[in-house]
């Protein structure tokens, strides 16, 4: 049998349509990654890091920093 | 003495533990409820029983709606190490990457290429194609499972791996090392067995239900005979890992393993306790009983922790104060090495900003040496290398219990079942009905033994939880668990809705 993009395509169409339980799901689930990725992640999980250091050594000097600071203070 | 707020750290664990065993109540689930699903659709194949065909699709369904619900709760705890544990998530990312890269590129889109086929597949392909779609997806949300439990194993036994101090971080020595370290190893084996119990009892349950309703019963009667076999089979193999597990604990970890078993001084032939209700007051080093109530079997533990019945298993007193003895080194030794380990690292980074190219080599010569230890230095007191101990003891000892129980239950299903009387037992139905909270409840004891147990690490003996915290204020990491908590509690409400509603419906549903 041979597969051709539109076959594919139609396969996918078939199956969203025919859903039923399927299509309170997918609104789940699409609810649930606009919260996750809009709201959660731009406003509340920024990658400390990222967001606080531009280049990959200044991230590596804070980490190393917090690491060692405080018992190098106490020695 | 580290200047970090406990109440920051202690709410940063408290957010991660909260959706952490909120995921772990859709995994095992899926893990165990794709198997199911393949076993269902190849005795279809097999027989060309519609029948069987109906089954499938009715379990597959809940499969679907458990997998909608759970997918990507998983990726808030990839958002928590950027924003809550941004140290440990900087020192470790080049040992995690690579475990969880190949999640991705691999088991998730082997995973996700074959569930458009099992889902609108059907009549569409060969039963034969279809069927193989069906075991891609189990096998695929299998292989996910397996690369977050190596990340976890290294958690528990870092190897294969060496510590950058230019970059704070610790590099990938040796893939297979990590791959195939065996405490990732005995917990991939422990956990996903467990999840095959999980999914088992679930059909269990919902089959009993349908019984007692007297509704489907011939559906309920073939799903039972299914997943008591697989659950029988994996509720012993779960017993066997967990043997494993818990001799992998006592070598690597035997902190964790004294807290289990409530361990107080070390003793040869020491004995295991079987039940008991241990004194929640009793702290290292003093005179206290450790247990009010206890059931021991002699000599198991050292059986057990070292498969041999007189050997010495060190208690808790022991770790922290050493045992020359048994020649055992304490916490309190171990933090004076870790003290001059960090001071080194110290010294090593100033001699580096300072172009001193000489004094660096030699800070360096002299970290290596004690770097083992450095998770040490941190530490305050050596009784802080001590988890809570009534924690570890009660959870190891609900999933113990809960654990042997399995095989019983699935068991007596098997044996009824086959035998063609299972409808006239309605003593045993209830206990069917209950099966599944009881292997959820067993499934997150089982977490809380192996994360609460290993508490301090983060990073066992190289970096405690409260070097690993991102300094934030804990006001908002407050907030945001108070965000998740409805978040999921509304997550939860739908899946529950759902899949009641989908149950109550029936097979002809789908």
């Amino acid at each position: 049998m041979r597969i051709s993009p539109k076959k594919v395509f139609d396969f996918y169409k078939d199956g969203f349509s025919s859903m039923t339980v399927g299509k309170t799901l997918w609104k789940i689930i699409f609810i649930k990654l606009l919260v996750m990725f809009a709201v959660l992640k731009l406003f509340f999980f920024p990658n400390y890091l990222k967001h606080n250091f531009e280049t990959d050594e200044q991230r590596a000097n804070h980490v190393l920093e917090q690491i060692t600071r405080q018992v190098a203070d106490n020695n | 003495m580290i200047d970090v707020d406990p109440s920051l750290v202690n709410w940063s664990r408290a957010m991660f533990a909260f959706t952490a065993m909120y995921h772990w109540i859709f995994v095992p689930l899926t893990l165990g409820l794709s198997f199911l699903c393949a076993f269902f659709e190849t005795i279809y194949l097999k027989t060309g029983d519609e029948q069987w065909k109906t089954i499938t699709r009715f379990w597959m369904t809940l499969f679907g709606i458990n997998f909608a619900i759970g997918v990507a709760t998983g990726i808030i705890l990839e958002f928590e190490f950027g924003t809550n544990w941004s140290n440990y998530s900087w020192m470790v990312g080049d040992i995690f990457g690579a475990p969880l890269a190949i999640e991705g590129l691999f088991a998730f889109f082997m995973e996700a290429s074959f569930f458009a086929v099992m889902f609108f597949g059907w009549d569409k392909v060969s039963k034969r194609f279809h069927c193989f779609s069906t075991w891609m997806v189990a096998i695929g949300s299998n292989l996910s499972a397996v690369w977050i439990l190596v990340a976890n194993g290294w958690m528990q036994n870092p190897v294969g791996m060496a510590f950058n101090p230019e970059q704070a971080r610790f590099e990938m020595e040796s893939f297979a090392e990590v791959v195939f370290n065996p405490v990732a190893i005995s917990k991939m084996t422990h956990t996903s067995s467990s999840g095959f119990v999980m999914a088992s009892a679930f059909v269990l349950t919902i089959s009993c239900w349908y019984l007692i309703k007297r509704r489907h019963v011939e559906m309920a009667k073939r799903s039972i005979v299914v997943a008591s076999v697989f659950g029988l089979v994996a509720s012993m193999f779960v017993g066997f890992t967990g043997d494993e597990a818990a001799y992998e604990v006592a070598q690597k970890q035997p902190m964790k393993l004294a807290a289990m078993e409530g361990l107080y001084i070390g003793e040869r032939g020491a004995g295991l306790v079987g039940m008991g209700i241990i004194n929640d007051a009793k702290a290292p080093g003093d005179v206290q009983d450790a247990f009010l109530y206890e059931v021991k079997i002699p000599g198991m533990l050292s059986l057990l922790a070292n498969r041999e019945f007189g050997s010495f298993v060190p208690g808790i007193d022991d770790l922290v104060w050493g045992n020359e003895k048994e020649n055992i080194m304490g916490v309190n030794t171990m933090m004076e090495k870790g003290r001059h380990a960090l001071s080194d690292l110290a010294a090593f980074k100033e001699a580096k900003r300072a172009g001193q190219e000489d004094a660096a080599a030699a800070a360096l010569e002299r970290f290596n040496v004690n770097q083992k230890y450095m998770g040490y230095g941190y530490l305050d007191t050596p009784e802080e290398a001590v988890p809570p101990v009534a924690i570890v003891f009660n959870s190891f000892h609900i999933m113990a219990i809960l654990g042997s129980l399995f095989p019983v239950i699935f068991g007596a299903f098997l044996f009824f079942t086959v035998k063609g009387n299972i409808t006239e037992k309605r003593w045993l139905l209830p206990v069917g009905l209950f099966t599944a909270l009881l292997a959820l409840l067993a499934q997150q004891a089982g977490w809380v033994t192996a994360e609460v147990g290993r508490q301090p690490w983060a990073i066992q003996g190289l970096m405690p939880v409260k070097i690993a915290t991102t300094n934030l204020s804990t006001t908002s990491v407050q907030i945001t668990f108070a965000m998740f908590a409805v978040v999921f509690a509304m997550l939860l409400f739908a899946e529950i809705s759902i899949m009641l509603k989908q149950i109550s419906i029936g097979p002809e549903g789908h």
